[in-house]
């Protein structure tokens, strides 16, 4: 590992300008994917700005009647808070599932966000990579490539987000507030992580001179139900293969309103728009979720190792959206 | 004798060190002044290297040395373990890397730098650019894309790797009934949670002491001598506590000699501890097979033919062809045998031992072909295995020295309520999960090595005992102060037993679930020379009451020697030790005698039996298999300790789910890379992915093995793949016959 001096940031402020005063330095929060990447060598930092010091680890209400997630509180304290888990079951559920409680305990909301690609390729500083080094190729499009995107993917890369939660943080349509040196933006999750295209190297829009605050989470309608279902190679510790957030409510039984979010496919969490305007008005039947799911799927592309992923995340949003549906028509 | 002990479930000897944290490994013996070594791995998987870029790491602040086979010592060559060696060495190959410029597989070793600190070695380590010359010839990493060049090789282990009888072919072709399949098994990689470790340190120019973690001191011991030409016992090789092994662990690879040679170099102690990472890229693991079963059976399930052959892989720098067709040479009787294996060679490390060699991967193969051919019967696929049950050997032709196959399927069937199973796929369902319920033999062989024990027994009642075995967790150190508590007539408490240091009685690598047979023939023989001598004493005076006894009179019990038949005369051994004025006595035994064991060993065939027995659950939709239920029953003769057996077939049915669904080594073919070389990727179980597991022992003493015992370290992993495999037939009428059963595979 090289060698790297550590900064205690008491503000915001100060972090922002340690930051912006070297461009060498990184935030650490929990910690649990930098210094992984730190001991594999993909990032060397010179230097760390320890962050949890700043005041963002509050869960509260807003005035909206939203849910505010500080970008420092913990995993799994915002997993097993009550109003997460009472308002945003899909949150709390996609949280669990992630990672290990020994990480969750460490691992911060923001970090979640912020945590980089488990392509393999990335991992390994031998192998070339346009995420890690631009330009230097990618190995995963003609190399192992199981876990990798089937949506969304450029010639330079074909990387998944790794992260449950901001899946589920995509269908509930969450809010990323940021402070800047210039004061405060808001970015909706939706534009938040980027897609690779042309410059793989960036995941998302944040700048280098911007921390999270907060992630905001907008009131549901009360009738609406929301579950994460992950799909996974092992029960526990172990990446989706595919994953849907889904919100859905019903009229009748008509689908009023649903939103879903796929994990494990590309480089952002992936808001399946198509499907959801399929999905619109609808009856809430099988037939009808399989056909948003085949026109969701329409411009997947297969790599030599993951053709089952398009199957897979067709038949995981319908069994998702079923087991919604059936849930409310019972109810 | 009085049984006492042995078959108690003792609580571990070692326990409270290890839950305490005192209990030390490799890595944390403090050594002063020690410095770090860290390995820099291939790129490429055949070539040369044209230049090294060490100029960035040898300027690196704290780096003592950076080593490539340009500038270091030479080593000499030491022999590939060879199991028909006596006392074989460790080296799992004859490459000397580090001592040429050729590079054989992708993550071999090439630089050793050498540091103060750990930090200081790895960042400099990361500042090493190395330039190669490729192969002209494409490396070989697919072992199916070989398969032309696949030879069969002079010996499998140490048997015979063609087996014929009768006309296996002629009589599958006649038989009424018959399946024929290929079954195919990915590379594993080990993971013990301890990575391999060693630190080395000289005194003088040729004493050397190497603190390793090996589950086989004296090999390497041999391996460190031929490599620097020291003699035998100016090695010293201790290794006190093991963090798991599984097989990796009886094999010093590279790295075991690197630090000896670093240590040289930079004239103090050196230490590397390998990352995770070199694991996989440094240790070799399970060889991937490709295996073809076709059983050919009478109207009545009578097997006429068990055709049983294929392919496994090994290195271009070892030569262990794993023996996956001996479970086919013990278990069934049929007339007719056709068993070979073949084996090509690709550019890859060197592969060796994983839990259950041979056997984890044969019983997939020959066990899930053997529900094959019970739903071709329309048979229940209990009863297919009883019709087969063979009077004797069948491919050695000897009885068997003990076989409770029948007694492990009728005790699992009624444990697991096996009858009350619609044999029909697809009979039970619950929402979008699928239930399934399959069965499958387990087989090991139960073999011995090699043990020398010392027992000292002091005038204060306490026993010593001394062998340079080893505790890799497997429960050694308790279950053979349990036995060797029985044998004198002390309790438990008393006995204290030394093991893992070469400067103590010799003992083979502790592999191939041999430990407990060998270290406690060792340990019974031992004891009983002990108490020989003691009575020798005794009876030389009038005065005592042992004055006219003979051997066979009389019992050790409550601390010394009593007449069986009169329970409260007799002496203890401070009375015999102090009449003598001795403070203590010893004796040392070699286990096996030789001749005996050479007899035995011909007149019958030693195995061990078991019948895995589980439910899983598949998502119809998804694909993903839970295992929900788990019952194995297991004869492995005398079990000496319920507790730490159970926790053995537990580990071992753990590691055969984790075959079954889950482990899965990927190998880049493009140049060798191992893409999920991690603990994230590489999926070993997890507790939230395991069942109850149920596990029962038949307990039956086996009469021609010294306590009745037999080890029980790896036959639960045998048959628990198929039992999976079974089970998701049954669960979805669709047949797996390649591992691990992913999710992609049931779409």
């Amino acid at each position: 590992m090289r060698a790297f001096t550590y900064t205690q940031a008491t503000d915001a402020s100060a972090a922002l300008h340690a930051a912006l005063q070297n461009p060498e330095a990184k935030y650490i929060g929990g910690g649990t994917n930098l210094v992984d990447l730190m001991r594999e060598e993909v990032e060397r930092p010179n230097e760390v700005i320890d962050i949890n010091a700043l005041p963002f680890s509050q869960i509260e209400v807003l005035p909206d009647g939203g849910v505010r997630l500080g970008a420092l509180a913990r995993n799994s304290h915002t997993a097993n808070h009550p109003l997460v888990r009472q308002r945003y079951p899909v949150l709390a559920q996609a949280m669990l599932s992630a990672a290990s409680p020994q990480l969750r305990n460490l691992a911060t909301n923001a970090g979640n966000l912020l945590q980089r690609t488990r392509c393999y390729y990335f991992y390994d500083t031998t192998a070339p990579c346009n995420k890690r080094q631009p330009g230097s190729g990618c190995a995963a499009i003609h190399g192992v490539n199981r876990i990798h995107a089937i949506l969304g993917t450029s010639e330079q890369c074909i990387a998944t987000h790794p992260s449950d939660m901001a899946v589920a943080l995509a269908a509930l349509e969450a809010v990323v507030q940021v402070q800047g040196a210039n004061g405060t933006r808001r970015i909706a999750m939706e534009e938040f992580h980027r897609l690779p295209g042309d410059h793989p190297e960036q995941d998302t829009t944040l700048g280098r001179d911007e921390l999270i605050t907060s992630i905001d989470l907008p009131a549901l309608p009360s009738t609406a139900n929301s579950l994460y279902f992950k799909v996974r190679e092992r029960p526990s510790f172990a990446f989706a293969l595919v994953s849907v957030a889904a919100v859905l409510e019903l009229e009748g039984e008509q689908i009023k309103n649903v939103r879903l979010a796929l994990g494990g496919v590309a480089h952002k969490p992936w808001r399946a728009r198509t499907a959801e305007e399929a999905l619109l008005g609808k009856p809430a039947t099988a037939e009808n979720f399989r056909q948003a799911a085949e026109a969701e799927l329409q411009t997947a592309i297969a790599y030599e190792h993951n053709a089952f992923k398009i199957e897979l995340a067709k038949r995981t949003i319908v069994r998702a959206l079923l087991t919604l549906a059936e849930r409310q028509l019972l109810a | 004798m009085r049984t006492k002990e042995v078959g108690r479930p003792l609580d571990r000897v070692d326990g409270r060190l290890k839950v305490t944290g005192q209990a030390r490994y490799t890595a944390e013996f403090p050594v002063e002044q020690v410095a770090y070594g860290v390995l820099v791995r291939s790129t490429i998987a055949r070539g040369r290297i044209l230049a090294y870029g060490t100029k960035a790491a040898e300027q690196t602040p704290g780096v003592l040395a950076v080593l490539t086979h340009e500038n270091a010592p030479k080593r000499h060559p030491t022999k590939e373990f060879d199991p028909s060696d006596k006392e074989p060495s460790a080296s799992p190959t004859t490459i000397l890397v580090l001592n040429t410029d050729e590079v054989s597989w992708h993550g071999q070793p090439l630089v050793v730098v050498i540091a103060e600190t750990l930090d200081q070695a790895e960042e400099a380590a990361s500042l090493v650019r190395i330039t190669y010359a490729p192969a002209e010839e494409l490396a070989k990493l697919s072992m199916l894309d070989q398969k032309t060049e696949a030879f069969v090789p002079k010996k499998v282990l140490n048997e015979k790797p063609e087996v014929t009888q009768g006309n296996a072919e002629e009589a599958l072709a006649a038989a009424p009934v018959k399946i024929d399949h290929t079954y195919t098994t990915p590379p594993y990689n080990h993971n013990p949670i301890e990575a391999h470790n060693t630190l080395a340190y000289w005194e003088g120019d040729d004493q050397l002491t190497v603190y390793d973690s090996t589950q086989y001191i004296f090999g390497v011991r041999k391996m460190l001598s031929e490599m620097f030409a020291l003699k035998e016992e100016n090695v010293r090789v201790v290794s006190a506590f093991v963090g798991g092994a599984f097989g990796s662990k009886g094999r010093a690879w590279p790295h075991v000699g690197l630090t000896a040679m670093a240590a040289k170099v930079v004239g103090r102690p050196v230490k590397i501890d390998l990352p995770r990472k070199d694991m996989f890229y440094m240790v070799g693991g399970r060889t991937p097979s490709e295996q073809r079963v076709a059983l050919g059976a009478d109207a009545e399930g009578k097997l006429q033919a068990v055709v049983h052959t294929g392919l496994t892989a090994s290195s271009t720098s070892n030569t262990f062809a794993e023996h996956f067709s001996f479970v086919t040479r013990h278990l069934y009787a049929s007339p007719n045998f056709l068993i070979q294996q073949k084996l090509v060679r690709l550019d890859m490390v060197p592969n060796t031992f994983m839990r259950a060699p041979g056997e984890g991967i044969g019983t997939f193969a020959l066990e899930s072909a053997m529900d094959e051919l019970a739903y071709a019967l329309n048979m229940d696929p209990i009863e297919l295995r009883l019709r087969n049950e063979p009077e004797k050997d069948p491919t050695m032709h000897v009885p068997f020295s003990s076989r409770h196959l029948k007694e492990c399927f009728a005790l699992g069937a009624e444990k697991f309520g096996w009858h009350q199973r619609n044999p029909q796929p697809r009979g039970r369902r619950e929402g979008p999960w699928l239930i399934g319920q399959g069965t499958a033999s387990a087989f090991y062989p139960a073999n011995k090595r090699s043990a020398e024990v010392k027992v000292k027994l002091s005038i204060d009642g306490t026993a010593l005992l001394q062998s340079a075995t080893h505790e890799m967790g497997t429960g050694t150190a308790t279950v053979q102060a349990q036995n060797a508590a029985d044998q004198l007539g002390l309790s438990v408490e008393k006995v204290r037993f030394e093991y893992g240091d070469s400067l103590l009685p010799k003992a083979n690598g502790s592999y191939g679930s041999t430990t407990t047979i060998t270290v406690g023939g060792a340990v019974e023989l031992a004891c009983e020379d002990l108490k020989r001598q003691l009575l020798r004493l005794a009876v030389k005076h009038p005065s005592s009451v042992l004055h006219e006894a003979n051997y066979d009179d009389l019992e050790a019990r409550d601390n010394g020697l009593f007449y069986k038949d009169n329970p409260t005369r007799g002496e203890t051994y401070a009375v015999i030790l102090a009449r003598e004025g001795k403070e203590n006595l010893e004796a040392q035994a070699s286990f096996p005698p030789f001749l005996k064991e050479k007899l035995e060993e011909m007149a019958y065939s030693f195995q061990s039996f078991g019948a895995q027995f589980c439910e899983v659950r598949v998502h119809e939709e998804t694909g993903e298999v839970l295992v929900s239920r788990w019952v194995g029953v297991y004869d492995c003769g005398t079990i000496l300790n319920d507790k730490t057996a159970r926790s053995q077939f537990l580990g071992s049915v753990t590691m055969g789910i984790g075959m079954a669904l889950w482990e899965e080594t990927h190998w880049d073919l493009r140049d060798g890379r191992i893409p999920n070389a991690s603990l994230s990727e590489y999926h070993v179980p997890v507790a939230a992915g395991l069942p109850r597991i149920e596990v029962y022992s038949l307990g039956i003493p086996d009469p021609h093995t010294p306590l009745g015992a037999h080890g029980a370290g790896e036959i639960a992993v045998t048959g628990a793949a198929a039992a999976i495999a079974n089970a998701v037939y049954h669960a979805t009428g669709k047949r797996i016959r390649d591992l691990p059963i992913t999710p992609d595979k049931l779409l």
